[in-house]
């Protein structure tokens, strides 16, 4: 009798929800959504007049509409808020026209930028947007206007994909790489293969030498790092500097490249220590989706957008 | 003398066994991960074939993206000058060669001596390369001759957008959930690795007779695709996979030497710095 293979899939990261418990909904005036569908996670955020009231991230399916739905479901999930209820509601993100609730769409550059402002404070002046299928380095203003930006997205080395492609190669869950990259002798040479597909067979050459796994993932987050840094070096770095995305996450990626440029990634602002004490999450991969809710939020209150509100 | 070449590559591997003006033995194999084992294996199993043993070769040429692995080689040549050497000795009319490996895409200007005059490479991308379209016959769930059958039989022409061999798979899925039918997704993918490639060609220019060779040019629906991206005819010699070891197999008879390392007194032949 053929034996069932149980096979783990090691970049299947946990998919998130949250309901801010301090937040009486219907108390407020104006309900706003941003929902950010990238081509390998979407958001959704829920503010109530500027306050982080909900979140939902999950992974995008094979359609931009559904998985907006499904991201919104899962934020609405624990409340008793309907679509109907909020008052505007914008797409963001690779999938951003195909966002069925949504008004209107914003790009996810400038969305990571004002969430960015709003998750790391007024200070931020470059945002390093790591993402699952592009990478981009974009330069702001105090308000978290876009001043400049640069992107990859032609090539999967520096993305959460590469990622994640990497984790089902060695075998070890997505979310753990960048602790057990530090848990090494001494800092391996980076992988030297650029591209994802040569860096596979690099690997596996790799684990075939005997080099132990942790040094490994030490080399390939290094690499990635690297890649990286190339990208914001041309662009330039102000401080004060912040990761946003998927791979914000991995600290084996962001101490590497803090090491590599010199910088260090700054504080957040919200979500400070009296946030964190009455147990607020604080996901990375938000910027984008609260950034849209942000600009539906200001685009009410200026009047240059009529709220949607059907109840 | 009896000569071996031998052509190390990212996934094969290649050896001949020539005697002056005739070719005594070929083989090939995949490289594996410990390539000097295989290589080393591959190398008896056609020496068996050919009833010699290695006393009686007098010359071993090495020469691929993994040439240092043969351990028993007399010296190495670079991969542009093997193919140079190799594509004279079978087409003297040549004067650009394209070679798509596995994990390598190169453009060879080469003088009508079978000398390189210029070339230019890409080995840092796995798009433009064999294991690209391996990688998609894997999403089309097709063999890589199958695929290329197919391509063949395409009847509209799709455009697809990602670069990337990773994100060309998820695109290669999406295609398939729409529907797309298979051969105008294989046509697609020859066409865009087509576009990649003749991108490095047009770097050293592109010369009449244009030469194909490398694993890549097996595939006939790449080489169609080859052909109307460069807008020229391209010749593909008979086991194009081998020229490679072909060229090092020459290059040990006129007993050429380019590695520094074991010289044995063999003229010394210089290639023209890379592009690329």
């Amino acid at each position: 009798m053929a034996e069932e293979v149980k096979t783990q899939e090691f970049w299947r990261w946990p998919e998130t929800h949250w309901v801010n418990p301090d937040i009486d909904w219907e108390k407020g005036e104006l309900i706003t959504a941003g929902v950010d569908v990238g081509s390998v996670s979407t958001q959704a955020v829920i503010m109530v007049d500027g306050e982080f009231f909900a979140y939902g991230n999950t992974r995008t399916g094979s359609d931009s509409p559904n998985s907006a739905r499904k991201g919104m479901g899962f934020a609405l999930e624990k409340t008793d808020m309907k679509i109907e209820h909020m008052d505007y509601c914008i797409g963001t993100g690779y999938g951003r026209v195909n966002v069925p609730m949504a008004q209107q769409s914003i790009t996810e550059i400038s969305c990571h930028a004002r969430g960015a402002n709003f998750m790391y404070g007024p200070e931020v002046r470059t945002v390093m947007d790591m993402g699952g299928q592009d990478c981009k380095a974009i330069q702001v203003d105090d308000r978290g206007k876009v001043l400049n930006f640069m992107m990859n997205d032609k090539c999967a080395a520096g993305t959460g994909r590469g990622m994640e492609v990497f984790a089902d190669l060695i075998r070890v869950p997505v979310w753990e790489i960048g602790t057990r990259s530090f848990k090494i002798q001494k800092e391996p040479p980076m992988i030297s293969s650029t591209c994802v597909v040569f860096a596979k067979s690099e690997v596996v050459g790799l684990l075939e030498s005997g080099m132990p796994e942790n040094d490994i993932m030490a080399a390939y987050c290094s690499a990635m790092a690297h890649r990286i840094m190339e990208l914001l070096n041309r662009l330039g770095v102000k401080e004060k500097f912040v990761i946003t995305g998927g791979i914000a996450k991995n600290e084996g990626v962001v101490k590497r490249l803090e090491k590599e440029l010199g910088i260090k990634t700054g504080e957040r602002v919200w979500n400070k220590k009296e946030y964190m004490d009455r147990g607020y999450p604080f996901d990375t991969q938000l910027a984008g989706a609260m950034g849209a809710a942000l600009f539906g939020n200001a685009l009410l209150k200026m009047g240059k957008a009529k709220s949607a509100r059907k109840a | 003398m009896i000569v071996a070449g031998i052509d190390v590559g990212g996934k094969n591997l290649h050896i001949i066994l020539k005697k002056e003006g005739q070719i005594l033995e070929k083989a090939s194999g995949p490289a594996g991960i410990k390539k000097a084992e295989a290589v080393e294996q591959l190398y008896d199993e056609i020496l068996k074939k050919a009833g010699i043993t290695r006393n009686d070769v007098g010359r071993v040429m090495a020469t691929g993206s993994s040439a240092k692995r043969v351990a028993f080689a007399d010296g190495s040549i670079p991969d542009a000058a093997a193919d140079a050497r190799g594509v004279n000795k079978l087409v003297p009319s040549a004067r650009t060669v394209i070679d798509v490996g596995a994990e390598e895409g190169r453009a060879i200007k080469v003088s009508p001596e079978g000398k390189v005059l210029d070339f230019a490479i890409n080995d840092k991308c796995a798009a433009g390369t064999g294991t690209f379209v391996e990688a998609m016959s894997r999403a089309l769930e097709v063999s890589v001759n199958e695929m290329s059958k197919i391509a063949l039989q395409s009847t509209q022409t799709l455009s697809t957008n990602a670069q990337c061999a990773v994100f060309g798979e998820s695109e290669v899925v999406s295609l398939i959930h729409q529907k797309t039918p298979k051969p105008d997704i294989a046509r697609a993918v020859m066409n865009a690795i087509a576009g990649r490639v003749a991108s490095v060609a047009r770097i050293v220019g592109l010369e009449m007779d244009v030469v194909m060779v490398g694993g890549m040019a097996k595939n006939a629906g790449f080489v169609d695709s080859l052909k109307k991206s460069i807008d020229m005819n391209i010749i593909v010699p008979e086991d194009p996979d081998f020229v490679g070891a072909l060229g090092a197999a020459e290059a040990a008879l006129a007993g050429v030497m380019i590695d520094e390392g074991k010289a044995r007194g063999l003229e010394k032949e210089t290639v023209s710095e890379g592009k690329g």
